[in-house]
């Protein structure tokens, strides 16, 4: 147990917490500037987190214990994930744990846990999102595990910080065509697991369209603030994931205080230019007609099968 | 009086004629226009009757006949036209529920305006109706059609929605993500305009026709104004119709504009929404010089119209360019595009069986237009109306974006004779104030606004109905959306785009 193996998971914590609202913030103004529009303000996801958390709680009536709990449980998920993924170092007290499997896991409760609040909800709009949102989860989560994959075969582990460590030691493991196109099947991924275009439109107000917003249109108050909180620290964590398996550089390796410092300021850099990227690219997309969704995903996840496959072949087994 | 348009030829008939002298117009190429009906009293030159008003219409040549029909005011039936027309149909239900009037062996004898909380026999539109009273004892229920099967289930939309748009209910049955039915229950802004017209002057009756549909400020304006002045027996000055002309057209561009956007918008391609806007808003300020207000109001007047400034021919040019480029842009794009094509599809067929009008019949291959069936000026109408086939979102979509160029070109071709100021002729000239009704019919941004006035010997209204083209167009949206699925109807409503206000009156 270092301190700043320590330190390096509060920091993650922490820093995923506090940064995934103004992340979100940072994203919607890079896409009100590049649409000749003013924009709230980086910190606008934060005013509104402050006005939901003054609200009064309310809950619909008939709705049971899988609706009251799905806003903390989607938080403390992520939150536990934030903790395991290596954002900031690769030597940290709970290192052992941090499998790709068991993270995948995690993931994957916070979305099952708001598809039964939004069934528990009873309403027409609440089935409707948590039978969309199934749909592409069952099509999402075999994807980021298989694209995880193809990186551990040359690890020879299912741990992140491995990979990751390895990664640092070895970049040219990330250039080769298997982590081209596990990269390029895990943001696929990434974008419809944190439901953005061109699955998912986070900008819409059309219920009938929608899919992760349609399963949470009963909450209100302290309960929507955290689940817009734990749906802008997925965002977070999965574009932190995306960084720290493809592009670990900056990422402290061993139990130094300067190397956590550097690695804090990298990783918020990295984080901050892919979501700007991403929110710049979004600008120039449409929304893909729902049924089109599976195609895309289903590409996504063959991209991963290749990267496995072109893993295991290429790395000379 | 008219400079263009044949006089209307009124025959009155006794309720026996009625299903064979229809029958005989519709067989002609004539479409129903417009069912009103009056509640005469002893001092009517037929006595005092509940009359029946059915407007055939057909062009070009503009034609224009009306049946009357007279029926006995104290048990009110007529024969249902409903096996002939789709839409006498819903005229004769919308009779019904205003008025009393009994359409006999209608084949779907619902309610069409009265929600389920209006009192029982409470007909607001007969003269004895006195003020709304408290809702009261409902009449009888007021079921949803139920889809049964194995794995349906329904949505309830609205009628408050999440955006600002107007109240409708829409009930989707659907399995999975497939639309088997969809019904859609308006009249929840029913707000009594055609009662509001009685008893009010020429002048106070503009106002109210500027606000029947706020975006059709100018159609519905006009069609008033056409229709009153056929009734006080005048005509506005030729520059004054030439002006109307120009108005119309600019109400179609900051409508079509907003169109354009809003259904890049709802397939999540926000940038050109708000390059859309951007045009709008330039469009809204040249508005603001041209008539004095943003949306075109006060421009038309009963006899005239006025006019503050005359868009200029380089700037009306350069507004289409970047309409152009934005519309270019759009349908270049692989997803928007391949999210318009083949979306919602409203066959030919439908279209005209249910009588649609204006583009969202032009998209389906129906060319009726208003401009050349029945001009109000012979300039108003571009060459060549723009129609497509296909019937889908796509083809909504380019009819919009190519009016908007026809319309530029008519904009700058009736700039050139205009100059700004008023234009307008007296209504009573000499005084004398004759008692007579008339029709407006324009093709406002939506399609063909039918106006029909009757004004008195002291010049008040005693009647005027309008019917904005979205009455003709709702039924038709259930029917696009057969067999789409869920997330395309906000885009498929959108290319519709019809109007709450104007349909619920």
């Amino acid at each position: 147990m270092s301190g700043p193996g320590i330190a390096a998971v509060a920091a993650q914590v922490a820093v995923v917490t506090a940064g995934a609202p103004l992340l979100a913030g940072l994203m919607r103004q890079v896409r009100a500037r590049l649409e000749g529009r003013a924009g709230a303000g980086i910190a606008q996801p934060w005013r509104d987190l402050r006005k939901l958390l003054r609200k009064e709680p309310i809950t619909p009536v008939g709705t049971g214990p899988a609706f009251r709990a799905a806003p903390a449980l989607l938080v403390a998920t992520t939150a536990v994930t934030a903790a395991l993924v290596p954002f900031l170092s690769t030597d940290t007290p709970v290192g052992r744990n941090a499998d790709v499997i068991l993270v995948v896991a995690l993931l994957a409760l916070g979305t099952v846990a708001l598809a039964l609040a939004g069934l528990d909800s009873g309403t027409a709009f609440g089935g409707m999102g948590a039978s969309r949102e199934m749909t592409i989860a069952a099509l999402v989560e075999p994807t980021i595990l298989l694209a995880v994959f193809a990186l551990s075969i040359p690890a020879r582990s299912t741990n992140l910080p491995a990979i990751v460590a390895g990664a640092v030691e070895q970049p040219a493991r990330l250039a080769s065509p298997a982590g081209l196109l596990a990269t390029a099947a895990l943001a696929v991924a990434v974008l419809a697991e944190t439901g953005r275009l061109p699955v998912d439109n986070p900008a819409t107000h059309l219920e009938l369209t929608m899919v992760h917003e349609a399963m949470v249109l009963e909450y209100a108050g302290p309960d929507l603030a955290l689940v817009e909180l734990g749906a802008q620290m997925r965002l977070t964590v999965l574009l932190g994931l995306l960084t720290s398996v493809f592009a670990p550089w900056g990422i402290a390796t061993g139990p130094s205080w300067a190397a956590l410092a550097v690695a804090l300021a990298v990783f918020v850099a990295k984080t901050a230019l892919l979501g700007a990227a991403l929110a710049a690219g979004e600008v120039f997309w449409a929304k893909l007609r729902l049924f089109r969704v599976p195609e895309l995903l289903a590409g996504s996840f063959l991209l991963a099968l290749l990267a496995v496959t072109a893993s295991y072949f290429l790395s000379g087994e | 009086m008219r400079s263009l348009s044949a006089p209307r030829e009124i025959t009155d008939i006794g309720p026996g004629e009625l299903a064979h002298r229809a029958g005989a117009l519709l067989r002609e190429g004539h479409r129903l226009a417009l069912v009103a009906a009056h509640h005469d009293d002893e001092g009517a030159p037929g006595g005092r009757a509940v009359r029946v008003v059915y407007l055939f219409v057909a062009g070009p040549p503009d034609v224009r006949t009306e049946l009357h029909v007279r029926l006995d005011p104290e048990h009110p039936e007529v024969p249902s036209l409903a096996p002939l027309s789709f839409p006498a149909g819903r005229f004769e239900r919308e009779m019904r529920d205003l008025h009393g009037v009994v359409p006999l062996d209608h084949p779907l004898p619902r309610r069409l305006v009265r929600h389920f909380h209006w009192p029982k026999g409470w007909y607001p539109m007969c003269p004895d109706a006195g003020p709304p009273p408290e809702f009261g004892e409902p009449e009888g229920p007021y079921p949803f059609l139920e889809v049964e099967g194995d794995g349906v289930y329904e949505i309830p939309v609205g009628p408050v929605h999440a955006g600002l748009i107007e109240p409708g209910h829409f009930r989707f049955s659907v399995v999975g993500e497939t639309i088997l039915k969809l019904k859609a229950r308006l009249w929840f802004v029913h707000k009594g305009i055609e009662k509001l017209f009685q008893g009010r002057d020429l002048a106070g009756g503009l106002a109210l026709a500027e606000r029947i549909s706020g975006d059709t400020a100018v159609g519905h304006a006009l069609a008033y104004c056409l229709a009153v002045e056929e009734a006080v027996g005048i005509r506005a000055p030729r520059a004054a119709q030439r002006a109307r002309a120009l108005l119309l057209e600019l109400e179609r561009l900051h409508n079509h504009v907003a169109d354009l956007g809003a259904l890049c918008n709802d397939v999540g391609h926000s940038v050109l929404n708000s390059q859309a806007l951007r045009v709008r808003e330039t469009l809204l300020r040249l508005n603001q010089q041209v008539t004095g207000h943003r949306l075109l109001r006060g421009a038309v007047l009963p006899g005239g119209a006025r006019l503050r400034a005359v868009p200029e021919p380089a700037r009306m040019r350069a507004i289409r360019n970047d309409i152009r480029e934005i519309a270019d842009l759009a349908l270049g794009h692989g997803g928007v595009r391949d999210r318009f094509t083949g979306t919602a599809r409203l066959p030919a067929q439908a279209a005209r069986d249910l009588g649609c009008l204006g583009c969202v019949a032009r998209a389906s291959g129906l060319p009726a237009d208003a401009r050349t069936d029945h001009p109000f000026h012979e300039e108003a109408a571009p060459p060549a109306v723009p129609v497509h086939s296909a019937g889908d979102v796509l083809a909504r979509f380019l009819v919009r974006a190519e009016e908007i160029d026809a319309s530029v070109d008519v904009i700058v071709h009736l700039s050139a004779g205009l100059h700004p100021g008023l234009s307008v002729h007296d209504p009573y000239p000499g005084g004398a104030r004759p008692a007579g009704s008339g029709v407006g019919i324009v093709e406002g941004w939506r399609g063909a606004i039918t106006t029909r006035a009757e004004v008195a010997v002291d010049g008040t209204l005693t009647r005027v109905k309008p019917v904005d083209p979205s009455f003709f167009n709702w039924p038709a949206l259930p029917v696009a959306l057969a067999d789409t699925i869920v997330p395309d109807f906000p885009l498929t409503n959108k290319s519709f785009n019809l109007s709450y206000a104007g349909n619920d009156l």
